[in-house]
């Protein structure tokens, strides 16, 4: 479903947030973001994965906040730094608001489709499938993050 | 054509819908042997205006079968042939096939058209027999060459070929026409779009090539237009040109056979053409046809349009004009938006609360204010949302005539209180729950009319629809005077069926409930009519989703009534918040039947079924919902907390709770917008300060518990 999309990014570079993780940085499309705020205490649901922490109130919307450290088998933390970054996805069921909760956001740069490399394939490990490719960024490594695949299916289909 | 006509078909099929219940209407209404011209002019227009649609859209078998049926009200109309039962029963099928065709194509789906063929047939040798068959494969030659063009083009076609009043128009532009930016070929498109237009131009004062001054206008024109147009829209094309030209506008044929009686003249007063074709935009169309069709009102004295809709037809009076069509999600978006609102006044109430000094208590009185508007706001919001039970209250004149015939039973249909409103969508889920019961009464309620004498009844019985509101809800009630319900015969066939054991001492509202657990029947024998399978326990749990409760009135030999107590809306919902540990819950006020503390030890492990405790000589289980939803809890003890007693789909369970907070309304929100549904959660809402709370859906939690009550067993 994002291959137009990519064909697209071949020739212009595209604009990525870039935020971290542990250790990690990681990106998402700067086009996929709606708006970055402060951590809060989130409401509880039931019967949601473990990296589902609850949901918020996002002026009028109801909208899942999903713990990008516990998804990615880190240890949850929070800090006042951590942030939620909220993002448009794409699902089966059409466009779904959703909160990515990350250690802190860092910088918005420029991505050429030459700095980007496909990611190794990495069977098993919790990352697999939803590395888009991986760009070197001042000695840094950058994951970026294919945020469709990483929570639109589990927003789109019934909490299991 | 170029034009995209896809964004085009939702508004066809919803007009068309519309059109076919005003079809309906009329029909219903339409007596046997002496029918009422306007009547038969409603039900003609519905089906030409279907026809016109379709026709341009590409629905070619749809087309085709109003086209017959168009031929058939035609000959009705014209009065060469009368309203026989044969012909007012098959149109009223003719409604059914339309409405399964329209639903088929809407869904891109074939069609089974076995009924339309064999309807079509009947209506063609009805034709056929009762009147010349020249008439109608003219129309057949005439409908084929126009199918595919627009709608519009269509309809005004129709309307001169039949009509076909010719005008001579001589036009001589004076010199300064162009001047005062008046284009003769503007002009002439317009008319062109009236009718057929054919143009002559007369050059004969063209003067020779160096003298031509490029700004005047030399030429005259003869035009002749085939229209079914009146004079008036003639004259507005040349409007702006008057005094500009020399304008001659004639009739050429013979005007059509006067009308002996003056027509009365619809809308348009003194048009100069009143016998002539009047076409229906101006005739005050019922707003149930939407789509004005240019009907031209024959000739015949028959048919004069009425100034204002039969006194008989309420409904499409109360419809007309002065309203809007508006998608439900701008108003619920405004419901939303209002919502909004109301949270963020209560957020800056609790905030103004703590403030001190000189201006604070200004503050809160400007915010005392403020919440009563919005509340207004709120409400006014709200009622756009509503519409007349009406609406679904005019299928039942169908359905009562239909099965009573069948049945053989004589059964007037009463109905009151059909401009009480309700919320737009309970209305649309409340049709089916009421058909059943109109069905019930008909089948089981109503005895036959040799019963009913014998009874000292009348031989008609009488099955009465009535809605009123009652408080903050609406009541519909069904009742009919037949023979009610046999508590006795109530007792020994829930016995029979084991639902109840043979020894219990039950209330008459308890036998009477009886009737809506599942598999419990009445009938001895099922009919086609009420054993389809579906029961009153099916009926009560689709009244029961939409939050609302049906109780049941009866005295043997004397009749029966069903009150539905329905909420206003959906969007909002009468609400207790509950605290377990840190979480707020919300549950609906309906289903909670009382809040008790236990005493220590009251509550017992029962095997297979967990936690139960004794309440009112039933057994309840209970449920924890800090376990149920996995949220740490402040107590673990029963008698520490609460044990609040709810009930859904008839089940009771207790609700293990910390404490209850407060009541208030709250605006449902969905989960699945943006997440999934979660099996017991019927919704969020979110609450004064902010934050999110969850609405509990208790007969999804009820059922929830006891799948897992099976799974730790097994």
């Amino acid at each position: 479903m994002s291959v137009t999309e990519k064909t697209v990014d071949v020739n212009s570079p595209r604009q990525v947030l870039t935020f971290s993780l542990g250790e990690e940085s990681y990106g998402i499309d700067i086009l996929q973001v709606q708006e970055i705020r402060g951590w809060s205490p989130v409401t509880h649901i039931p019967q949601s994965p473990e990296h589902v922490l609850g949901v918020l109130n996002l002026r009028g919307s109801i909208v899942p906040i999903v713990d990008l450290r516990t998804r990615f088998n880190l240890a949850a933390d929070f800090t006042p730094l951590t942030v939620i970054i909220v993002i448009s996805v794409r699902t089966e069921s059409g466009r779904k608001e959703c909160g990515l909760v990350v250690d802190s956001v860092s910088d918005v740069v420029d991505l050429d489709a030459s700095q980007l490399r496909p990611a190794p394939a990495l069977n098993g490990s919790a990352t697999a499938g939803v590395i888009e490719g991986l760009a070197t960024l001042d000695d840094r490594m950058l994951n970026l993050l294919h945020i469709d695949d990483l929570v639109g299916n589990e927003l789109s289909s019934r909490a299991a | 054509m170029s034009l995209d006509l896809d964004q085009f078909h939702a508004t066809f099929f919803e007009e068309s819908f519309e059109a076919l219940d005003s079809m309906e209407a009329a029909l219903l209404r339409l007596d046997v042997g002496t029918p009422d011209a306007e009547t038969i002019n409603t039900i003609f227009r519905v089906a030409h205006s279907i026809k016109g649609g379709a026709g341009m859209f590409g629905f070619n078998d749809i087309a085709s079968f109003t086209h017959t049926l168009e031929t058939l009200l035609d000959e009705l109309r014209a009065g060469r042939m009368t309203v026989t039962v044969q012909i007012s029963d098959g149109l009223l099928q003719s409604v059914d096939v339309l409405r399964a065709m329209m639903q088929a194509t809407q869904k891109g789906q074939p069609f089974d058209p076995v009924n339309a063929n064999a309807l079509q047939t009947m209506f063609k040798d009805l034709v056929a027999a009762g009147s010349a068959p020249a008439a109608e494969d003219d129309l057949e030659a005439l409908f084929d060459s126009l199918s595919n063009a627009a709608n519009a083009e269509n309809e005004r076609k129709l309307a001169a070929a039949t009509a076909t009043p010719r005008w001579h128009i001589r036009f001589r532009a004076l010199p300064e026409l162009l001047n005062r930016g008046n284009d003769p070929l503007r002009m002439f498109e317009e008319l062109a779009m009236l009718g057929t237009l054919e143009v002559r131009c007369d050059l004969s004062r063209m003067p020779s090539f160096d003298e031509i001054d490029p700004a005047v206008c030399y030429l005259a024109w003869e035009l002749e237009l085939e229209t079914g147009a009146k004079r008036d829209a003639i004259d507005s094309v040349f409007e702006w040109a008057e005094g500009d030209c020399e304008l001659e506008i004639r009739r050429m044929d013979p005007p059509a056979p006067e009308a002996p009686a003056p027509v009365p003249a619809p809308v348009v007063a003194a048009s100069p053409v009143a016998a002539a074709p009047a076409p229906a935009p101006e005739t005050p169309a019922p707003a149930a046809a939407p789509a004005p069709a240019a009907v031209s009102v024959p000739a015949t004295p028959a048919a004069p349009a009425p100034a204002a809709p039969a006194p008989d037809a309420p409904r499409a009076a109360v419809n007309e004009s002065n309203s809007i069509r508006v998608a439900i999600e701008k108003i619920d978006e405004l419901l939303n938006t209002v919502g909004e609102i109301v949270i963020t006044q209560s957020m800056l109430s609790q905030l103004a609360a703590r403030f001190e000094g000189v201006h604070a208590d200004r503050l809160r009185s400007g915010l005392a204010q403020l919440e009563g508007n919005i509340r207004e706001l709120q409400e006014s919001v709200m009622r756009v949302r509503m519409l007349p039970v009406g609406s679904v209250f005019s299928r039942f004149p169908r359905l009562v005539r239909d099965v009573s015939n069948r049945l053989g039973k004589q059964i007037r249909l009463q109905i009151t209180g059909e401009q009480t409103e309700l919320d737009k969508t309970v209305l649309e889920k409340i049709g089916d729950p009421l058909v059943h019961l109109v069905r019930n009464s008909i089948d089981h309620g109503i005895e036959m009319p040799d019963a009913r004498v014998a009874a000292g009844k009348p031989a008609e019985g009488t099955v009465h629809l009535n809605a009123f509101h009652k408080g903050g809800a609406i009541t519909l009630e069904v009742s009919d005077d037949g023979k009610g319900l046999d508590r006795t015969k109530l007792f020994a066939k829930a016995v029979e069926k084991g639902l109840i054991d043979p020894n219990a001492q039950l209330t008459d509202d308890q036998i009477h409930d009886l009737i809506f657990l599942p598999g419990f029947s009445t009938a001895a024998t099922t009919t086609d009519l009420s054993g389809r399978g579906v029961g009153m326990d099916v009926v009560r749990r689709n009244i029961k989703e939409l939050g609302g409760n049906i109780e049941l009135k009866t005295e043997l030999g004397k009749g029966t009534k069903f009150s539905i107590t329905l909420p206003l809306t959906l969007a909002i919902v009468d609400g207790q918040s509950v605290a377990v540990g840190n979480e707020t819950y919300i549950v609906p006020l309906v289903t909670i039947i009382e809040s008790l503390q236990l005493k220590p030890g009251a509550a017992s492990q029962l095997v297979g079924h967990g936690e139960v405790f004794s309440f009112r000589g039933d057994y309840l289980p209970v449920i924890r919902l800090h376990e149920m939803f996995g949220v740490p809890a402040r107590r673990e003890e029963l008698h520490e907390g609460l044990i609040m007693v709810v009930e859904g789909d008839g089940k009771r369970a207790g609700l293990f709770i910390d404490e209850l907070l407060g009541q208030q309304q709250v605006v449902i929100k969905s989960m699945e917008t943006n997440y999934a549904r979660i099996d017991g959660v019927g919704g969020a809402t979110i609450l004064g300060e902010g934050t999110v709370a969850l609405i509990l859906d208790v007969p999804g939690l009820i059922r929830l518990a006891a799948e897992r009550q099976v799974r730790k067993v097994a």
